[in-house]
């Protein structure tokens, strides 16, 4: 057909296109990572990876399978419920350490940490115990009175 | 905070979307624009717009060129961009953005112009020396065929795909429209009324600019600016410039009459901070002076060097109301919190990858590729210098 | 691995899935951890926070979260019962370091700690391009940083404003929930911080879970429950002022 020749740059214009849709479906196959849409939409891989990302926070079990005198002596305070790292700051290093002596965490200084919490607002719930630090102990360190594993004022001991 | 007055969530204190997702879509915008007032005459036979046909289409092309570069800088990671072309994601519609441009690109605007142009390319393939030959003779995908059966088929086929341009230029803007009007989580941007809203703006600053760059061209080349076609793109503009602020107010008004909880933070943006780009910017000059101009020129016989004047005015007030449109959508929707108790303000950069040296960078890009299109592709007839010298 | 592809063209299509998950490998999570038998949650027990900003800095530390970007946060509420739709609400860094001292006035206090809501219809991962952010089949909603394109489209998407871009890494980024901690026993480091139990990890599939229990006996709510998000941040005790 003389159409088809006078067409010819027309057939010429779309090869292009079919060349170029190859080109991009080998590219394709080598550049879309292995796993994905193996659950769906996204790279599987990528929820291991995320997974594999390291630990701060040893968290409170792992502190106990060691300092169970603390454990015991916090089960029966206020303080039962504050997880260790709550105060001493993420230990997972010692936790996990050979020598965790080596890795011993500071010890938090109560002049900061306990009136975090403890700084009588009136934003804070009402049966939470709040102070004014300024009235309540003139300036001595909490831990005069209180121990922090085991707060309360009756529970007495000086451990 | 600095900038930041009531309460935002404290992860919404700088905006996300800069100057340059603004020059997106109003690119995009000119694209489609200039696309429908060139199918005005191809496939509605608006002969009186003839002259504007061709500069039309090779204004679209300049613009369409640029329109990935501010999404490109303003990626994190630019060198994934690909991403969207292997793995894109079938509900987001911002995966659109990969193939809908390479259709509108390769099959709809590049195939068209190369059409209309073939025989000119053929022959300035045949005439030429030097660089200028090697790129028109790859231009020719080396056929020389330019018999009248081969013409007539052309212009068959770039029918075809004027038809099929001009629902696929509203879809290359339109998305962009969707993109901003999916986000529940934005009621300045949730509507459905944005895509219509975002094409009928387009075409509005489409048709200026081409109005505006007709006009201008024309007097740099010392010629006669044929006033029926001016006159005629006028008219068109006028009645799709209605459209558009009809729309534009439909979603105001129900806006201020349901007042839902986003309605007061709302308010309160629209009088202070947006108040000089929407009120004063977007909708008095940008929109109510040249449909008041434009509306004059339709109702008032007047002579044809104050049309010129007005016609001019009206078409870069637009253009500079329909940048001003997009400000108002981007930056403005992200100018107030989610949580309606606060704002934060916009300071755009001069310097950095997204500030205002970029951004005015990229706006006058595209009229240096269309100088560069315009001598490789002559628009109007009788141009017939056609022997460009060598390695021009 | 040339065995295994010669393998594949001569079974059946089946097997291209089956070479998938090989090539994948497993979630290098506890090795008795399977996805499918969780779908993670978490409570947070407005009554019982304190304000004191001890799970903004305990995530800061574990996820190594940049300055002025959080994972987390707390907002103090101030409310009139006489004009509940005007509230005022501070967030100073985030709750970071606590609050300042509040007089008592007529009107009520209370913190009000948020975070990504993991939501089971996630506006965020609906609108990802490319799919670098996803719901994962155990109801934790990820990003994959060495996916993402850094478009900001998920950041405008979120309509709790969890979602921030990465200032380093130039990627989105937001809570996992611990992920790395949860898929291996452990709780995430804000509850594990949290020294009133605030906030508790609730395990949506184990009918064993004591805080799974709690939901079934206590009403709850969700943060903006008519963007219909499905989010799974339970709260106990919110007040309807809280945006």
């Amino acid at each position: 057909m003389s159409a088809l020749k006078d067409a010819g740059h027309l057939f010429r214009f779309a090869g292009l296109f079919v060349l170029a849709f190859l080109l991009f479906l080998v590219i394709r196959h080598f550049v879309v990572p292995p796993s994905f849409g193996q659950y769906g939409h996204y790279r599987g891989a990528a929820m291991g990876e995320i997974a594999a990302r390291p630990v701060k926070f040893a968290g409170h079990e792992a502190c106990e399978a060691c300092h169970s005198d603390v454990a015991d002596a916090k089960k029966t305070g206020k303080h039962a419920h504050v997880n260790c790292e709550a105060c001493h700051g993420p230990q997972e290093k010692h936790a996990t350490s050979d020598d965790p002596s080596a890795t011993k965490p500071q010890l938090p200084d109560s002049a900061v940490l306990c009136i975090r919490c403890h700084t009588a607002s009136a934003a804070k719930p009402k049966g939470f115990p709040q102070v004014n630090p300024a009235d309540h102990s003139n300036g001595m360190p909490c831990d005069t009175c209180h121990k922090p594993h085991n707060p309360g004022m009756d529970a007495g001991g000086t451990n | 905070m600095n900038g930041v007055e009531g309460f935002m969530y404290p992860n919404e204190y700088g905006l996300q979307w800069s100057v340059l997702i603004v020059l997106y879509p109003y690119i995009t915008g000119l694209v489609a624009g200039a696309f429908i007032l060139a199918s005005l005459e191809r496939v509605f036979h608006v002969e009186a717009v003839k002259p504007t046909y061709r500069l039309a289409l090779l204004t679209a092309l300049s613009f369409l060129i640029v329109a990935p570069l501010p999404l490109q800088l303003h990626l994190g990671h630019p060198e994934r961009s690909p991403e969207m072309y292997f793995t894109p994601h079938s509900t987001s519609a911002m995966a659109m953005f990969g193939y809908v441009y390479l259709w509108y690109l390769m099959a709809v605007l590049v195939l068209e112009i190369w059409l209309d142009y073939r025989r000119e390319i053929v022959l300035f393939s045949q005439s030429s020396k030097g660089l200028l030959k090697i790129v028109y003779s790859i231009m020719t995908l080396g056929s020389s065929n330019i018999s009248p059966r081969s013409l007539a088929i052309d212009n068959r086929v770039g029918w075809i795909v004027t038809i099929i341009g001009i629902p696929s230029a509203f879809i290359l803007h339109g998305y962009v429209g969707f993109i901003f009007g999916s986000i529940k989580a934005n009621p300045w941007w949730s509507s459905p009324l944005m895509p219509v809203v975002f094409i009928f703006s387009a075409m509005v600053s489409g048709i200026a600019g081409v109005m505006v760059l007709y006009m201008a061209i024309t007097k740099l080349r010392k010629q006669q600016i044929d006033m029926r076609c001016v006159d005629t793109v006028a008219m068109y503009l006028f009645y799709v410039f209605i459209i558009d602020f009809s729309l534009e107010m439909l979603d105001l008004i129900h806006r201020v009459y349901e007042a839902d909880e986003s309605f007061r933070s709302l308010n309160f943006l629209v009088h202070t901070q947006l108040y000089i780009p929407h009120i004063v910017i977007q909708i008095f000059l940008g929109t109510l002076t040249p449909i008041i101009l434009l509306g004059i020129t339709q109702v008032v016989h007047l002579p044809e060097i104050v049309r010129k004047r007005m016609y001019a005015t009206a078409g870069c007030l637009t253009l500079v109301g329909i940048f001003a449109m997009r400000w108002n959508v981007v930056i403005g929707g992200q100018l107030f919190s989610k949580s309606f108790l606060g704002y934060t303000t916009y300071k755009v950069g001069l310097v950095s990858k997204e500030g205002l040296i970029v951004a005015v960078f990229l706006s006058i890009l595209p009229l240096f590729i269309l100088w560069a299109l315009i001598k490789l592709l002559p628009p109007w007839p009788g141009n017939s210098e056609h022997a460009p010298a060598v390695g021009d | 691995m040339n065995i295994s592809r010669r393998q594949i063209l001569i079974l059946l299509p089946a097997s291209a899935v089956a070479w998938k998950s090989i090539l994948a490998g497993t979630p290098e999570a506890a090795s008795n951890y399977t996805m499918s038998d969780h779908w993670w949650g978490m409570l947070i027990d407005i009554p019982k926070c304190i304000g004191c900003g001890n799970c903004v800095r305990a995530c800061q530390m574990e996820n190594d979260v940049p300055d002025g970007h959080f994972r987390t946060w707390v907002e103090r509420y101030h409310v009139s019962d006489e004009d509940m739709t005007n509230p005022e609400v501070i967030s100073p860094d985030g709750g970071k370091e606590g609050f300042p001292v509040a007089e008592e006035d007529s009107k009520k206090y209370f913190f009000v700690p948020k975070m990504c809501n993991h939501c089971a219809d996630s506006p965020c991962t609906q609108v990802c391009p490319v799919g670098a952010t996803f719901v994962a089949p155990d109801g934790v909603v990820l990003i994959d940083p060495t996916y993402c394109l850094g478009c900001a489209y998920c950041v405008q998407a979120c309509p709790y404003g969890c979602r921030y871009i990465h200032p380093v890494k130039e990627v989105a980024d937001k809570c996992t929930l611990c992920y790395h901690r949860i898929t291996k026993g452990l709780t995430t480091a804000c509850c594990e911080s949290c020294p009133t139990g605030a906030r508790q990890l609730v395990d949506l599939k184990d009918p064993k879970d004591p805080i799974h229990e709690f939901l079934k006996t206590h009403p709850v709510q969700v943060l903006k429950p008519q963007m219909a998000t499905g989010a799974k941040a339970f709260y106990n005790g919110l007040d309807g002022s809280v945006r």
